[in-house]
């Protein structure tokens, strides 16, 4: 028989799906299977952690991801808006900012907020307590990954809207307001989806601040679980909690994402 | 009073210099066009007349408002002249009708059923009330560009500019808004027009304007612009728009 390139081709996908499916399977075939599922699968240990689980922790996990959110996409667009800006000093303390922030892990911008504040306005506290810091520590980070993707957004609509806009008599803010900013969030909902699947993630970092059993989140929640019976099945069920937050989220992305290519 | 008055008008991009020194002026309910070759400076010539470039140096009047003085309150001008862009710019995230009433809301502080009224008998008059709850996206190239038209005009403006209307446009739809535009002269809207469509500035225009390399070459009524030019570059310019089949190679190598 003549290998001809279209059968070589075939040949090839074929051979692919066999290795593919031999490492699959071997690696299966090697794991003990019953140890595992005796330590990570205990229903037991599962169902003593419900309901506080969804009431509690998920809760707060949503709760922590929302509100940082929401404080990192007000700061990221006043950064993307400062990084536009034709004032020099204002795109300097923006880049400055955003280079920062990007450039230091979660964790460590959390305990600095959590702990350092106080330390430097020993009067006052951030409100919402826990909450305050949280928003305010997850916050700022999320604000610098907001701030590129808003001021990317911003840039994409093209010039003519705004110079339209203007030929109308609108003021450059109300120009921007009205015309720029509806077409550039439009446009970044897709990345900002992301950034909350991120966000939600971060969330594991907050015990750092010392949560009490009203504001604990899942990770710590399953963790503690994991402690109290010396078993592991807790972070199986938050690891599947997590999945109920982020897997709708990444089908959002999906979504919009394809419909952003059919409407281009 | 002229609607325009342009004196000494010079606009450079760092070291090029696209406009050297245009002296115009257009007078209420004409229609001006201005032709001239590609690169030749028109889009900056009319961008230099709302602000949307700033004159490098130079003095423009529009309506006796001064709009180079530094102190001018340039939204206010802008709301007096509307204009056309080659690429529609129509808002897309807005529908038809909201494209024509958010500069009326927001900038006139008319009401919503005053911007609406106002709305409709704009896009009656290019045509296309029917499509008022439409997205700009849905439209044809030709329609959106009615609809750009009925946007500027909502404003009441008393000068309209118009930069390549019809230069985005596939040639079966370029009539439609050829028509808009003459119903608009017709009716004695004050026009500056730079357009490539020179059997509509003959029929049209009340002047023809000739420019080239960031000068006025030579200006006119259509049929002397036309019909017996009086520069060399002129003449060669209508030559090679009107005759496009004719040009030589040989006249390619100057
Ligand atoms: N914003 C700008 N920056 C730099 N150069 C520009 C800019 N706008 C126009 N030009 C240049 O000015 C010249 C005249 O442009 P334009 O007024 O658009 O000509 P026309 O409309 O007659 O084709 C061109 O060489 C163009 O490249
Ligand atoms: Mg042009």
């Amino acid at each position: 028989m003549k290998l001809t390139p279209r059968r070589r081709r075939r040949l090839f996908r074929v051979a692919g799906y066999v290795v593919f499916a031999l490492v699959i399977v071997g690696v299966a075939a090697a794991a003990d299977w019953g140890r595992l599922s005796d330590a990570f699968l205990r229903s037991d240990v599962a169902r003593s952690m419900f309901p506080e689980a969804i009431t509690v922790a998920l809760r707060n996990t949503i709760a922590y991801t929302l509100l940082a959110f929401a404080f990192g996409l007000t700061m990221g667009l006043v950064l993307a808006l400062m990084r536009l800006s034709t004032i020099l000093p204002y795109r300097w303390f923006a880049t400055a900012y955003i280079e920062l922030f990007r450039g230091l892990p979660s964790l460590l911008v959390l305990f600095m907020v959590g702990y350092g504040v106080p330390l430097a306005f020993p009067d006052r506290e951030i409100p919402g307590g826990v909450y305050g810091s949280v928003t305010v520590g997850l916050g700022l980070t999320a604000a610098a990954y907001m701030a590129e993707t808003l001021r990317a957004g911003i840039q994409a609509v093209p010039k003519g809207q705004l110079e339209a806009a203007r030929t109308l008599g609108m003021s450059h803010p109300r120009a921007m307001i009205s015309i720029v900013l509806p077409q550039a969030f439009r446009i970044v909902i897709p990345p900002l989806t992301n950034e909350i699947i991120l966000l939600t993630k971060d969330t594991s970092l907050v015990y750092v601040l010392g949560v009490t059993s009203s504001t604990i989140e899942l990770t710590k929640f399953a963790g503690d679980a994991l402690n109290q019976r010396v078993n592991p099945t807790p972070l199986v069920v938050a690891g599947l909690l997590y999945l109920v937050i982020t897997l709708p989220l990444s089908q959002v992305v999906r979504g919009l994402e394809r419909r952003a290519a059919r409407e281009r | 009073m002229s609607t325009i008055e342009i004196d000494g008008l010079h606009k450079s991009f760092g070291k090029l210099e696209v406009l050297r020194g245009i002296d115009l002026s257009v007078e209420p309910g004409e229609v001006v066009c201005v032709i001239g070759p590609s690169g030749s400076g028109k889009s900056t010539l009319l961008r230099c007349v709302n602000l949307l470039e700033e004159p490098t140096s130079g003095t423009i009047r529009v309506a006796g408002a001064e709009v180079t003085d530094p102190d001018v309150d340039i939204d206010a001008v802008r709301r007096g002249i509307g204009m056309v862009f080659q690429q529609f710019n129509l808002f897309g995230h807005l529908t038809v009708r909201e494209n024509v009433t958010i500069a009326q809301r927001r900038v006139l502080k008319r009401g919503k059923a005053e911007a609406n009224r106002i709305a409709s008998e704009n896009l009656d008059r290019v045509g296309l009330s029917d499509k008022a709850d439409s997205y700009p996206a849905q439209l044809s190239g030709g329609q959106q560009q009615r609809v750009a038209i009925a946007r500027a005009l909502a404003m009441d403006p008393r000068l309209m500019l118009f930069d390549e209307p019809t230069s985005a446009l596939d040639p079966e739809l370029v009539g439609e808004v050829l028509a808009v535009m003459r119903g608009l002269a017709a009716d004695g809207m004050t026009m500056l027009v730079v357009t490539h469509e020179m059997a509509f500035a003959r029929e049209v225009a009340s002047r023809v304007v000739f420019m080239d390399a960031g000068v006025i070459v030579e200006q006119g009524p259509p049929a002397q612009v036309f019909g017996r030019p009086r520069e060399e570059r002129t003449r060669e310019f209508l030559h090679r728009v009107l005759e496009p089949t004719r040009v030589s190679e040989a006249e390619l190598r100057d």
